[in-house]
């Protein structure tokens, strides 16, 4: 790096380095974005969770969605792995299940842009203490 | 680029590193890199946390976990459980007190609730090694602000608006100290940052400059700019080692980036700052005595005027301003002065860091509004008094300052009330005492260490303060008279006229202020030879238990000045006025029934004359 010469050359490399530091921003307030939540226990990765986590974290950068993505452990749907947890500000969680990079992407322009319900949501039925 | 998804903080300052968190540091990246998770989760030392009390700390993002009192030992859990089964390890979350429930989210912590976090913006989030990571966070954004859009009168006079007065203690505000500075003219001017903390239990400044420095560096070239000086200097005090590493790395850093230097910014304006050592001395917190200390001669004060914005560093305009006050700076230029004095009270604006320490549950590092009650900070922030304990009183300002009581717990806290209540803001260091406290040891305690610490320079101070010490030695050793509380009270406010600098004309606070309001405690030092709380082991006195004692004659046999009586089968009793308090009665008897007490059972004035005439 040659050296910042003036505010703009600054402003520029906070840009740049922005992004390392946005994960930690965010996780300031986490309920006012949203939320994504790969299952990743054995039986997620197994089926390929990481791929679609490694995907969700691209592609909402790429498409400039403010979104926190983190993974949780098994949610129990061990048939429907990959599983995804999505929860939009203001709104109940929803779980998805099957999730490829296919599916991802349809999650992300139809339902986190839209608010449309898409395919593949595994109703919760439980309740938790 | 691959980035990070998880960013895992462990605390880096100098509490949490002396528990051992550089080699949780080192664990969690050598477990990470054995499971091939190094270019997913990201390792990072930051500055404090402030949650000293259950250090090392590790914070895991993006689900806010926080982990405490986190062992070496404990990387591969962490990272086995949490990282890669995402199920957050429950034994080393913060357990709330109170409801002795796990914690997972700091946000959830009470302590972290009712601060507000302007000067440790960035401590406990940041590399304070790694620029980019500060310039991510706006670091000098708001000295290019400066450059490009405001005069230095401009500046100034932002700075005044705002209301931000010096944190060091005496709550000068600053703006103006950066006017007079101004407009000194000279071919020379200095911006000096006071780094030489040496308030018992205070360790603010420590953490702002361990996690992060740009802050300070910009603040020092934001002030360069505004009264045209070219030059800075940190006067730091060499045991704060960890500052020291993290200050070079700053500079260097900022140096290779262009950000110190010949024209900044391109600017018409060049800085550069460089690092003077103290020795330690507590006086040198003292602006004319930092001065000459750093010009090599001896840290002493000299009288004020001139003050150093007329003539200071090598005879030249030097502004000096401690390291929390220049830390607030680049936030007031980025927010406005309206944004900074909305917080705060009337005359007291923003906010103000507190260490806290001593007898509380949450020992550490907070930063309050101003106005904040005590209570507030000691009941809610502090998580309450160690121990289910009784509170007696927060000693604050370090030697200098005095103690609040609980009659002042409601009174919210500026710069004007503390003074009001007798104590004062100082740096910022809050000692909590608890009933087994004793007062009249407090204020020897502080004697003491100002009696180390006085130069010499004055008579007041040197001598005045030796006596002080030396009288409140007599008292606690229960050889105190009326007098000697008499004598206390004058000696102390002449002190207060008459010292040079303000270091003396302070010193006596500590005794002031607990005769003011632990005035019984010292009455019964002085007549009862009793120490409530049984710290003064001089007035502490073997006693023999009625119910116990069968009446042996151990004791009575192996007491060396004939103190004990009672006949055989019958309790015996020590007579107080002839025991020498060597133990070999206790340490004798074989059914547990003597006791060190800080009371005996006391006969009434007539019965005790009858014994000695007989």
């Amino acid at each position: 790096m040659d050296g910042i010469k003036t505010l703009a050359d600054l402003k520029k490399k906070q840009e740049e380095v922005m992004s390392r530091m946005s994960l930690r921003d965010r996780a300031e307030n986490p309920e006012s974005l949203v939320q994504v939540k790969v299952a990743m226990a054995t039986c997620g990765i197994a089926s390929g969770a990481k791929e679609v986590m490694e995907y969700f974290i691209e592609e909402l950068y790429k498409r400039k969605i403010d979104a926190v993505v983190t993974q949780t452990g098994c949610m129990g749907y061990c048939f429907a792995e990959p599983t995804v947890e999505i929860s939009l500000p203001g709104r109940e969680a929803i779980v998805f299940g099957y999730v490829d990079t296919r599916k991802a992407d349809e999650i992300i322009e139809r339902y986190i842009k839209e608010g449309e319900l898409v395919d593949g949501i595994i109703p919760q039925n439980y309740n938790t203490i | 680029m691959s980035r990070y998804k998880i960013h895992l903080l462990v605390c880096g300052g100098t509490g949490c590193h002396s528990s051992e968190s550089n080699l949780v540091y080192e664990m969690l990246r050598d477990e990470l890199e054995r499971k091939g998770l190094e270019k997913d989760v990201q390792v990072i030392r930051t500055g404090c946390f402030g949650f000293c009390e259950k250090g090392p700390i590790l914070k895991i993002l993006p689900d806010n976990t926080f982990y405490t009192q986190v062992k070496p030992s404990d990387a591969k859990e962490i990272i086995d459980e949490h990282i890669i089964k995402g199920r957050r390890v429950y034994r080393l979350l913060y357990t709330d007190p109170e409801t002795e429930e796990h914690v997972p989210d700091s946000k959830q912590m009470d302590f972290y609730k009712k601060q507000l976090r302007i000067a440790l913006r960035n401590c406990g989030t940041i590399d304070p090694e790694n620029i980019d990571e500060s310039i991510a966070r706006d670091a000098y954004q708001a000295l290019g602000k400066a450059l490009t859009e405001y005069t230095p009168s401009e500046t100034i006079d932002l700075i005044k608006r705002s209301g931000l007065r010096g944190r060091g203690g005496a709550g000068f505000p600053t703006g103006l100290k950066w006017e007079i500075a101004a407009k000194n003219n000279a071919d020379r001017k200095y911006v000096v940052c006071n780094a030489d903390e040496g308030d018992p239990g205070a360790f603010m400044d420590r953490s702002i400059l361990e996690g992060d420095p740009h802050s300070v560096l910009e603040a020092m070239a934001i002030c360069g700019y505004c009264i045209g000086a070219t030059k800075g200097l940190i006067y730091i005090r060499a045991e704060y080692p960890l500052a020291i590493k993290r200050l070079k790395i700053a500079i260097a850093q900022a140096q290779e980036y262009g950000l110190l230097g010949e024209h900044i910014l391109g600017a018409d304006f060049s800085f550069d700052v460089t690092l003077r050592y103290g020795a330690g001395a507590f006086v040198c917190g003292e602006e004319t005595a930092l001065i000459h200390s750093m010009e090599g001669k001896r840290g002493e004060p000299s009288n004020k005027p001139p003050f150093p914005a007329q003539s200071g560093y090598l005879g030249k305009p030097t502004n000096v301003n401690n390291v929390e006050t220049l830390a607030n700076i680049p936030a007031i230029i980025l927010k406005g002065a309206e944004w900074f004095s909305s917080i705060g009270t009337e005359r007291s604006k923003g906010t103000k860091v507190f260490a806290l320490a001593g007898k509380i549950n949450n020992v550490g590092l907070i930063e309050v509004p101003m106005g904040i009650t005590l209570r507030e900070i000691i009941y809610e922030i502090g998580g309450g008094v160690k121990n289910g304990k009784k509170f007696k009183a927060v000693q604050t300002g370090g030697p200098s300052g005095g103690c609040l009581t609980e009659k002042h717990l409601d009174t919210p806290i500026d710069y004007e009330s503390l003074t009001a209540a007798g104590s004062m803001m100082g740096s910022g260091g809050m000692i909590v005492l608890d009933e087994d406290d004793c007062m009249v040891s407090v204020a020897k305690f502080y004697l003491g260490f100002i009696v180390d610490e006085s130069c010499g320079k004055c008579a007041p101070c040197r001598i005045g303060n030796k006596r002080l010490h030396e009288t409140l030695g007599k008292i606690t050793a229960g050889k105190g008279t009326q007098d000697d509380i008499e004598k206390l009270r004058n000696l102390g406010s002449v002190i207060k006229d008459a010292s040079l600098c303000g270091l003396g004309q302070t010193s006596p606070n500590p005794v002031l202020s607990t005769l003011d309001n632990f005035m019984e405690e010292y009455l019964e030092h002085v007549h009862d030879k009793k120490c409530r709380s049984g710290r003064c082991r001089d007035l502490l006195y073997y006693v023999i238990s009625k119910e116990d004692c069968i009446g042996c004659m151990a004791c009575k046999r192996v007491c060396p000045t004939h103190a004990i009586s009672g006949e055989k089968k019958e309790a015996h009793v020590i007579n107080q006025d002839v025991c020498i308090k060597c133990g070999a009665c206790m340490e004798k008897c074989q059914f547990d029934a003597i006791s060190l007490m800080n009371d005996y059972p006391r006969v009434s004035a007539t019965a005790a004359q009858t014994i000695t005439e007989s």
